[in-house]
Parts: structure tokens; C-alpha cells; sequence
């Protein structure tokens, strides 16, 4: 019999729908999966203790002939960032450990609607604040290809979870590249979607105009079933854009099908040189754009000057944002309390978050408020804001002469665990090309594009595409998905080492 | 050069009610100075003929109609409290005035 | 506490010149709150709602939240904001406004801070002599209120000295419009007085829009009177201080005063007046000091990044404009006509604050002059005895409903005010107090010629003095007889029936 987690969540479903596998039988496998490799990967922090429940709901209301969505009985990894009734919700944070929360994050709600099976809630950076995962209170995840490396992060759990077949499909989030990020480090598929595309309401807001929850996957196809299930207007969020959508599975079939690579204008970023790259990353780039240019594509260079202010807005607009959004957690209404006896509420709030938050957060903290409080306002908040702009009318330029723009997803292939961590200002710059997407609201894709030849592990490459033109990234990436697993005779995480128990 | 020093910082932590311990407070001054030094060259390019974006897509007017809904039950509400009394969150005393 | 110094008042008038401002903040009587759907505890149907009955998610800031804007509170406050003569900003948004205290569930308050709906007014405010004084208005902006804090233990069940505090979320999210006058010169010695028009006044105005309960006492009106004083001939402002938690016109009236006087006794010994909010308290009649204005106070304002801008299409504003109910002294005129009430008798019901309360009990079906009455009356005795508003002690329907009673003969004058004191007390309706405490009228004559027969009988004198013709000694036999029914009587029944009797036996 087939490794039913071997599959891809559009090939599952099929069996599934065809009556070949039983949800319960899915779900198993996955799992035992979890079982098998979790000790080593660490990428969920609560299994759910009543996923076969729901898949056996599932295949009865299959067996009782009713109508069900393309994904039903397919399981699904959460990110802890999105708030579930059914399973505790963290964060990453001690300040919420055992959190569970009374309402479902919309995209939760849609996706069990959709009949998606929950799995568990995976692992990420505390707050989402980081690019390694190395910041949960919870200990890390590692990459399912080198246990010794970051899986990315915040994202980290999810995408490590499908790179290490324990899910076929996961949700993560993605404030300056935590959904694409760390697919370049697994060698799996994240998108972000245009700002507004995906329901914020139940995700723990980081930095409000820049989160955006998304699919994270295998392939490009997965992620537009899973964008289909979970996008679209919700009154929920008053920043949810109320656009009709495309099928976003449809426009990756066509992109895997079709000749879109024919013609295709294709933005490469001056400013965004190759010697700002490792090695391996940057040669991983240039074949996957020989391979697109062979099909047709044309590569432009195109010029975005702002974009080098990218992270020093970014590293503004976030803590600041995040530094009103986690004032919340105080020990007064949910969370930690840590008590002073004898000690006011304010020595209370005081301490609680002190012992409730872990090193990154309050130095994110610290700065936000510092670059919000009186007297730095415009030097800081409002310039950032600023520079948006200036970041948006880049683009605006770019897309005038091009239809997507590439970039490596990120300028190195997975660090080593600690190798970063002492270093804010290094981690930072990690996001170099996956913040501009974030600060201006357009959608961003990252699949995989090879390996580095220095170290073997995993390069993503990014496209970019006007707002709300999600449907063009997964109709390229699909294209180029199409002719680079052909060119390796089959997906490139076959090649990833052999976890645990058997594969 | 920055201008964050300790007490700069400690300031910090009063405001953003962080209990920050002595050393806490030296390795952040140092840390967030680096960091400044790298972020605050976001005013060389923010001249004031530009428009600042606060929202990465312009929306305006989006409201919900005045109809109840969403509401928790009391126990939905106290469900994660640390404290409670009298279907309350219980808090211990407050120093400071009502604002 | 050490007792503040007064100054005189006139005294301190002659030597300073006062100098007003206010920040009102009105609870809207939407159905739900600001930002989220729970209902709204400021709207009629819910003001008996246990404690964290009516909260939704964002409203006690739960991880994930997010608010989403009530349209009828814009258009509550675009109507208040054209009412107090305002221009009505084309687009204007949220900030949030930072500060930690255990009544704010997420940390920071949704409020308005450089782009206010509403912007530049001004109110005509009528004193008691009649003449007007122009409030200028700065500007009226959207908000939410804070949950509730009740303090536990301590003597004196205020903040100092509890042992802990308990929080109640209701109110947090019902929606706010806080309107801010400019500066208010030329005051002088009606300063007090202007404080207590100007919060009527803005009252009036929330009242015949509909768009607030705008009962003080339950805090759906809430005054924030700031005062300084400057030395006569200087240019420059002095120091001024924000006087919170003034919960009645009559303490408006009052706080305004007692500022003026403790300040110009620090100014005038060469003191110097701290900036800071003062907390007024109803039972001493005085101001004390509420935490000083320090480094705590950087709000930390940014544009709320999880709404959006509020940008009122024309025609929108312009369809609220026209539906105005008609300027207040407008509406004056025409009420003291319609109702054919003297100078005297008008400037009573105004002065009251209570021409909303008469005009209401009038359209509930009482005569004008019973309505007044009643308002000025024994509602306003009462309302001195306990120290509370008039407003706040009976609804017009009741007041209505009791006049209907009285004017049936159910009730005589002295048990209407019987019944209006259960009705104050909370009892219930004229008609539920009446039943529950059996004080109706006795009409059955069975019962009054009983014993108007037995007080005759123990009354030969007076019975002969009747027969004589010497009517007004009924005056004895009618007084037992009140006495026997417990005042539950209609005299002049009485009187007719002694009258009857005493020439029958
Ligand atoms: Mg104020
Ligand atoms: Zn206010």
C-alpha cells in the first residue's frame, strides 16, 4: 500500500474521494507519522488528542452520500499563532501556555467547514517574532533536512510538518516573509497573500498591517486548494479585501498544464545583487531562471531603490505595531500571572511579562515603544510609514514593465541552530527579501528551485506579483514547479535524509 | 550613535509595563543601540512631500450593521481568567488613579 | 487629606480671571457596541445585565480579536457633530490611544486623536437671565469606554486602600462621543453657571437627537471640567487642572466653583498650580488631587491599524442634517409657547435641566401644568434630598401614569406623592406601587359612611353644631375620618358625605 503521507494533499483527496483511503486511514498514517519523527523534528506543539473523531465524522458523511469540499477528510497542521476552541493556542509564549480560546480563527472555522482534519498546532517563534523558530518558549524545530539547522521560522513547525511528511498541508502566518522563508529553508511551497486576501480575525496579531495567514504545502496545487478553502471576504476583519477570487487550485493547474512561462515578463531586482547571497543560493536562482527563460520567459531587470530601506522600516512599523497588540497579555483577563505579594496590579502586569515573555519579544517591545513614544514619532514610526509608500511606488514602477519580479526567497540556504541567535541585527537582515512584499501588500510565493552545491540543503525562489494577483503566482510557480521536478525526475524532498521510523 | 541609554530603557519598560532586571536592561541598552543605528536611516528617504501608508490597501468606510452578535457566554468570558470572583476577573490592588 | 484653602469667590474674581474648557463624553444608545457586536449596555434593553454579559471578543481583548466599526454610531456621531454646529471631516480615522490599567481589555483605547470626525462648532448656551453664551467647540470624536472597576476591602470602597479590585467588561466598547470645547473666556463670575448650561445644554441637544440615554447618574453623560485661573491683565493662560467624575449639572455647577476658589487661594499666596486631573467628591463638595501628569502619560498614539478610514459620503452627511430636530433655543420658544407657561414657570423647568423630562411627560398625555409640576416639584425636593438628578429618579411615562391616577380620582394629592416615592424608590409603576402598597382612593361610600357614622356618633357635640348649620365644623369629623381611612380618602367625597349623613340621622 501506498505511503499515504507520501502524498500530496491534491492526490489524497482524490483517493479519498474516490473511496480508495479512508479519512480515519489518513489520518492515521499521519499520525503515527508524528509519532515516528516529531521527537526529532519538534515541529508541533499539541497533537490533537481527537483528530480520528473528526475524520471518522467525515467518512460517515461521505458514506452518507453528502456533499463534501475537495479537500474533506485531508489533515491539516495549524500554526499556533491561529486560536482554536479545540486545542490549546500559545503562540510560542509561556504567557499563554494552555490557552484555549472561545472562538475559532476564521480560517480554522473555514477549514473545518471545508472538512479538514486538525492535527495538532505547530511550533513557531514566540509571537512569530524571528526567522528560526529558535524563539519559542516551547525549545525549537528542526529541519527535517539537516536536524542540526533552523527550519525558518516563525513558521518554522509548519513547514518543517510537510517537509517531514507529518502533514500534507499546513496553515501558517507571514508578517516579513514567516510563510516563504521558511519553505526556501524545507524545501516546500509558502504563499502570502495579498494583503487583505486571508481573514486575519483569529490569528494573534503581530504587526497588523503586515500579517497575512497562508498555505503552507508541498506543492504549488496544495496551496491553492488550501487558499481556496481558507481566503475570501470575512466581516470579521475590517481590513479583509471583499474581491471575487479566483480559483486559485484552478490557476496552478493551468500553470502546470499551460505554457505561461511563454512571454512571461519576469522582474529581477537590480538592487538585489547577487553578491548579497550565498553562493549556492544565488547560483540555485540563476538556473531556475535559465530554466524559465528556456520556456520562454524573458528576464528584465528592473530597478527598486527603496527597497534597501525595506528592513529598517520593517524592524520600526513591526515592533511597534506588536508593542500595542501584546499589551494585551497583562495576567489580568487570560494567560500568566506571576504574583509579587504584597505588589500592586501594576507590579503584577510588570513582572508577569517579564517572566512571561521571552528575550526577543521584549527587545521588540522595548523598540516599538521606544520608536512610538513622544518626541521619536516622526523620526521613526512616521518615516517607516513613509518609506512604504516609497517601497509601494517601487513596485508600481516594476510591475509597469514586468509581470512578476524573482528573488531568492532568502540570502542563505538554513543556518545551524545558535548560530544567529546572539545577533538581532544579523536574524534581521535575513528577511531582506521577503519584507518588501509585506510593507507594500502584494502577494509572494516560494517554491523550490534546487539545491546549494556548497551544502546540499534546500534554496527557495520567490515571485512577487501585483495586489490581488495571487492567481498569476500560482500559475507561475506552478510552471516552474512543472519543469524543475521534471528536470530532477521527482520532487525535490525525495532527496532529504531519511527520518526516523521508515519513510 | 543612538540616543538609548539605561535609563532611556528603563523608561521603556515602565511604559510598556516590563519589569526589567538590571542586566536586562545593559543588554538591551546595547542591543537596541545597534539596532537604532541601523533602522533610523528610514528618515534619509522620508521627505516630507511623502505620503505615509498606514494601510497597505486603501480601504475606507467598512462597517458592520448595528445587529447583536459574537457574544460570549459569562463562562466563555472567565474561562481563561487567573482570578475570578463574583463572575468577575479579580485583580489585586491598583496603585494608580483612574484614567 | 489635608483641607484645601478657599478664596471667596467674588473676591477671587476680582483678582482673576477664570478660564473654562470641557471634555463631555456621551455613552450612544446604539444596540451594540463601538467595535464589536455585544450588546450595548448603554441602550435601554440592557441596563440590568449581569457583570461580563455583554462582551464579545474584542472587547475584553482576546488574543486574535478584532474590531469592526458600528455604522450606527458614525452616523450618531456625524448627527451629534453637525447638532453642535461642527464640520464634519471628510475623512478621519482611529489611533490608538496606549496605556495599561486592568479596565481596558486590550491595553489601548480606540479613540480619534489628529483626524476627528467631527471638527469646529460651537453652542449657543441660554442662562438664567436669559441671555446666551457661545460655547466653542474644538471637536467631537469617536471612542469606546473602559470596562468597570469595583474596589473590594478598605474602609472606604474607593481605589486607596482596597485590597483588590474586581472587573466588570460591559462597558468596555460602548461607544463614546467625546466632544471638546476650545478655551471658554469672558466667564467670569457665571462661570459656574455656564459650566452647568453648557453640560445641559449639550444634553438637551443628545436627547432630542435620540442618540443617548444621556442619564449622568448612570454615566451615559460624563463631564470633565478643566479650570485656571490668570491673574487680571495677563495675556498668558495659567495652569489649568481636569476635574473628572462630575456626575451631575449640579456638581458641574459646583466642582467649577470650588476650582476657582482652591486655586486662586494657591495663587494668591504665591503658589503655583500643579497641571493634573482632580477627582471631584459628591459628598464633601471638594477636589482632590488624581495622579500627577507624568512621564506614564506618553499615549503613544498611532493610526489604529486594524480599521479603516471613515470617509462620510456627502449626500450621507447632508441627509443627517436635514433630519436635525430644530436648534435648542429654537425649540424653547416653541415649547414655552405651546405649553402657555409664565417666564417664571419656564426658567424653572429649564433651570432644572428638565424641559426634555416635561415636553416627555406632556407627549405621554399630562397637562403641561401638571407635568411641570410634578418635575419641579417633588421630583426636584426629592432629587435635593438625595442629592441625585431629578432626570435620573422617574421616567416621564411614570410621571405621566401618576398624573393619569390622580387626575381619575384614584388617587388624592397626598398619596400621588406616596406613590411617587415607591416609584423613586424603584417599586415599580404608579400602578405596581399603588397595588403593592393598597393605596388607591377608597370609593366604596359603604365604607366611608361607616365610619363617618361612627365619628358622628363619638361627636354628638359637633353633630349638633352641624345641624345648627355650622358647616365648618365638619372640619373635625372629616378629620377623623381621613384619620380612620389613612388618608386613602377623597376629602371633598368625604365632606359631602358628612354633610349628608349628619342632616339624615
Ligand atoms: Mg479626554
Ligand atoms: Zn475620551
Amino acid at each position: 500500500m501506498t505511503d499515504l503521507t507520501k502524498l500530496s494533499a491534491a492526490a489524497l483527496a482524490d483517493k479519498l474521494t474516490a473511496g480508495e483511503v479512508s479519512s480515519v486511514e489518513a489520518t492515521q498514517a499521519h499520525l503515527d507519522r508524528i509519532a515516528a519523527v516529531d521527537g526529532d523534528v519538534h515541529a508541533f506543539l499539541h497533537v490533537s488528542d481527537h483528530a480520528l473523531d473528526v475524520a471518522a465524522e467525515i467518512d460517515r458523511r461521505r458514506a452518507a452520500g453528502d456533499r463534501l469540499g475537495p479537500l474533506a477528510g485531508v489533515p491539516l497542521a495549524i500554526k499556533d499563532v491561529l486560536v482554536t476552541t479545540d486545542m490549546p493556542s500559545t503562540s510560542g509564549s509561556k504567557i499563554l501556555e494552555g490557552y484555549v480560546s472561545p472562538y475559532d480563527a476564521t480560517v480554522v472555522a473555514r477549514s473545518r467547514a471545508a472538512g479538514l482534519v486538525p492535527l495538532g498546532k505547530t511550533n513557531m517563534d514566540e509571537f512569530a517574532m524571528g526567522s528560526s523558530t529558535e524563539h519559542s518558549a516551547y525549545g525549537p524545530t528542526r529541519n527535517p533536512w539537516d536536524l542540526d539547522r533552523i527550519p525558518g521560522g516563525s513558521g518554522g513547525g509548519s513547514a518543517a510538518a510537510v517537509a517531514s511528511f507529518e502533514a500534507p498541508l499546513a496553515l501558517g502566518s507571514d508578517t516579513g516573509g514567516s510563510i516563504r522563508q521558511p519553505a526556501h529553508v524545507t524545501g516546500t511551497v509558502g504563499l502570502k497573500p495579498t494583503y487583505g486576501g486571508v481573514s486575519r480575525y483569529g490569528a494573534i496579531a503581530l504587526a497588523s498591517s503586515l500579517d497575512q495567514v497562508g498555505p503552507v504545502t508541498r506543492t504549488v496545487l496544495d496551496a491553492g486548494l488550501l487558499h481556496d478553502v481558507i481566503g475570501g471576504h470575512d466581516p470579521h476583519d475590517s481590513t479583509s479585501l471583499q474581491d471575487a477570487w479566483p480559483s486559485f487550485a484552478d490557476a496552478a493547474r493551468e500553470g502546470a498544464r499551460g505554457d505561461v512561462l511563454k512571454g512571461l515578463r519576469v522582474g529581477i531586482i537590480k538592487e538585489l545583487p547577487d553578491a548579497g547571497f550565498q553562493p549556492g543560493v544565488s547560483s540555485s536562482f540563476r538556473a531556475a531562471l535559465a530554466a524559465m527563460e528556456a520556456q520562454g520567459a524573458e528576464i528584465v531587470e528592473v530597478s527598486a531603490p527603496h527597497f534597501e530601506y525595506g528592513v529598517a522600516a520593517y524592524y520600526l512599523i513591526l515592533p511597534a505595531e506588536a508593542s500595542s497588540n501584546l499589551a494585551k497579555f497583562d495576567s489580568v483577563r487570560f494567560g500568566l500571572r506571576v504574583d509579587v505579594p504584597g505588589g500592586t496590579v501594576e507590579d503584577v502586569m510588570a513582572k508577569t511579562r517579564d517572566q512571561g515573555f521571552g528575550d526577543e519579544v521584549k527587545r521588540r517591545i522595548i523598540l516599538g515603544t521606544y520608536a512610538l513614544s513622544a518626541g521619536y514619532y516622526d523620526a521613526y514610526y512616521g518615516s517607516a510609514q513613509k518609506v512604504r509608500t516609497l517601497i509601494q511606488q517601487d513596485f508600481d514602477t516594476a510591475f509597469g514593465s514586468v509581470d512578476v519580479i524573482a528573488t531568492p526567497s532568502a540570502p542563505t540556504t538554513a543556518f545551524k541552530l545558535g548560530e544567529k541567535i546572539d545577533d538581532p541585527m544579523q536574524m534581521y537582515l535575513n528577511d531582506v527579501t521577503t519584507i518588501p512584499a509585506n510593507l507594500a501588500g502584494v502577494p509572494g510565493i516560494s517554491i523550490p528551485s534546487g539545491l546549494a552545491e556548497e551544502d546540499g540543503l534546500p534554496v527557495g525562489i520567490q515571485f512577487l506579483a501585483p495586489a490581488r494577483q495571487d492567481a498569476r503566482l500560482y500559475r507561475v510557480g506552478a510552471a516552474l514547479e512543472a519543469v524543475l521536478v521534471d528536470s530532477w525526475g521527482a520532487p525535490l524532498l525525495e532527496r532529504a535524509p531519511i527520518l526516523g521510523g521508515a519513510r | 550613535m543612538s540616543e538609548i541609554t539605561p535609563d532611556l530603557v528603563r523608561h521603556l519598560g515602565v511604559l510598556a509595563r516590563i519589569q526589567l532586571s538590571d542586566e536586562e536592561v545593559q543588554r538591551l541598552t546595547g542591543q537596541l543601540d545597534a539596532i537604532v543605528d541601523n533602522i533610523a536611516k528610514v528618515s534619509e528617504v522620508a521627505t516630507p512631500e511623502v505620503t505615509a501608508t498606514s494601510h497597505p490597501i486603501p480601504l475606507e468606510n467598512i462597517f458592520r450593521p448595528d445587529v447583536v452578535g459574537d457574544q460570549l457566554t459569562p463562562a466563555q468570558v472567565l474561562q481563561n481568567a487567573p482570578d475570578t470572583a463574583d463572575g468577575r476577573f479579580r485583580v489585586t490592588a491598583i496603585l494608580g488613579e483612574e484614567q | 487629606m489635608a483641607k484645601d484653602k478657599l478664596m471667596d469667590f467674588d473676591k477671587a474674581l476680582e483678582q482673576f480671571e477664570p478660564v473654562l474648557g470641557f471634555e463631555v463624553h456621551v455613552e450612544l444608545n446604539t444596540k451594540t457596541k463601538m467595535f464589536s457586536g455585544a450588546a450595548n449596555p448603554a441602550h435601554s434593553d440592557n441596563h440590568d445585565a449581569a457583570p461580563n454579559t455583554l462582551v464579545a471578543p474584542v472587547d475584553m481583548g482576546l488574543p486574535g480579536s478584532l474590531p469592526t466599526v458600528n455604522a450606527e454610531a458614525v452616523k450618531f456621531s456625524i448627527s451629534l457633530g453637525l447638532a453642535l454646529g461642527c464640520s464634519i471631516a471628510p475623512s478621519s480615522r482611529f489611533a490608538r490611544k496606549n496605556y495599561f490599567y486592568p479596565d481596558l481589555g486590550k491595553n489601548y483605547q480606540i479613540s480619534q486623536y489628529d483626524e476627528p470626525i467631527a471638527f469646529e462648532g460651537s453652542v449657543d448656551v441660554e442662562l438664567s437671565d436669559g441671555s446666551i453664551v457661545t460655547v466653542p467647540i474644538e471637536r467631537a470624536h469617536m471612542e469606546e469606554d473602559a470596562g468597570k472597576l469595583t474596589h473590594v476591602g478598605g474602609s472606604t470602597g474607593r481605589i486607596q486602600g482596597a485590597e483588590y479590585s474586581l472587573v466588570d467588561y460591559n462597558r468596555a466598547g460602548v461607544p463614546l462621543v467625546e466632544i471638546v470645547t476650545k478655551p471658554i473666556f469672558g466667564a467670569e463670575h457665571r462661570a459656574p453657571e455656564i459650566a452647568k448650561a453648557y453640560v445641559q445644554t449639550i444634553r438637551d441637544i443628545v436627547l432630542s437627537l435620540g442618540i443617548s440615554e444621556a442619564r449622568m447618574e448612570r454615566g451615559n453623560l460624563r463631564c470633565d471640567a478643566n479650570v485656571s485661573l490668570r491673574p487680571r491683565g495677563q495675556e498668558k493662560l495659567g495652569t489649568r487642572t481636569e476635574t473628572k467624575n462630575v456626575n451631575s449639572m449640579r456638581s458641574v455647577e459646583r466642582a467649577v466653583r470650588y476650582e476657582i476658589q482652591r486655586q486662586a487661594a494657591i495663587l494668591a499666596a504665591g503658589g503655583t498650580i500643579i497641571q493634573e486631573t482632580r477627582h471631584w467628591h459628591e459628598d464633601t463638595g471638594t477636589t482632590s488631587p488624581g495622579r500627577p501628569k507624568s512621564d506614564a502619560d506618553d499615549y503613544r498614539y498611532f493610526p489604529e491599524p486594524d480599521l479603516l478610514p471613515v470617509a462620510p459620503a456627502l449626500d450621507l452627511i447632508e441627509e443627517l442634517r436635514a433630519a436635525l430636530p430644530e436648534p435648542p433655543a429654537e425649540r424653547r420658544r416653541r415649547l414655552k409657547a405651546g405649553w402657555g407657561f409664565t417666564d417664571l414657570e419656564f426658567q424653572d423647568v429649564v433651570n432644572g435641566g428638565l424641559l426634555a423630562e416635561v415636553e416627555a411627560t406632556v407627549a405621554a398625555g399630562a397637562a403641561p401644568a401638571a407635568a411641570r409640576k410634578w418635575w419641579t416639584g417633588e421630583l426636584t425636593r426629592i432629587a435635593n434630598v438625595q442629592g441625585r438628578e431629578a432626570s435620573d429618579l422617574a421616567t416621564p411615562a411614570d410621571v405621566a401614569a401618576l398624573q393619569g391616577l390622580v387626575d381619575s380620582g384614584a388617587l388624592n394629592d397626598k398619596l400621588a406623592r406616596q406613590v411617587l416615592e415607591g416609584v423613586v424608590a424603584g417599586e415599580g409603576t404608579p400602578q405596581q406601587v399603588v397595588d403593592a402598597r393598597g393605596l388607591a382612593v377608597v370609593s366604596d361610600d359603604g365604607a366611608l359612611i361607616a365610619a363617618i357614622d361612627e365619628a358622628l356618633a363619638s361627636q354628638p357635640d359637633v353633630l349638633a353644631k352641624i345641624r345648627d348649620g355650622k358647616v365648618q365644623a365638619a372640619g373635625a369629623v372629616i378629620g377623623a375620618v381621613m384619620k380612620a381611612m389613612k388618608g386613602q380618602a377623597d376629602a371633598a367625597r368625604v365632606r359631602e358625605l358628612v354633610l349628608e349623613r349628619a342632616s339624615a340621622s
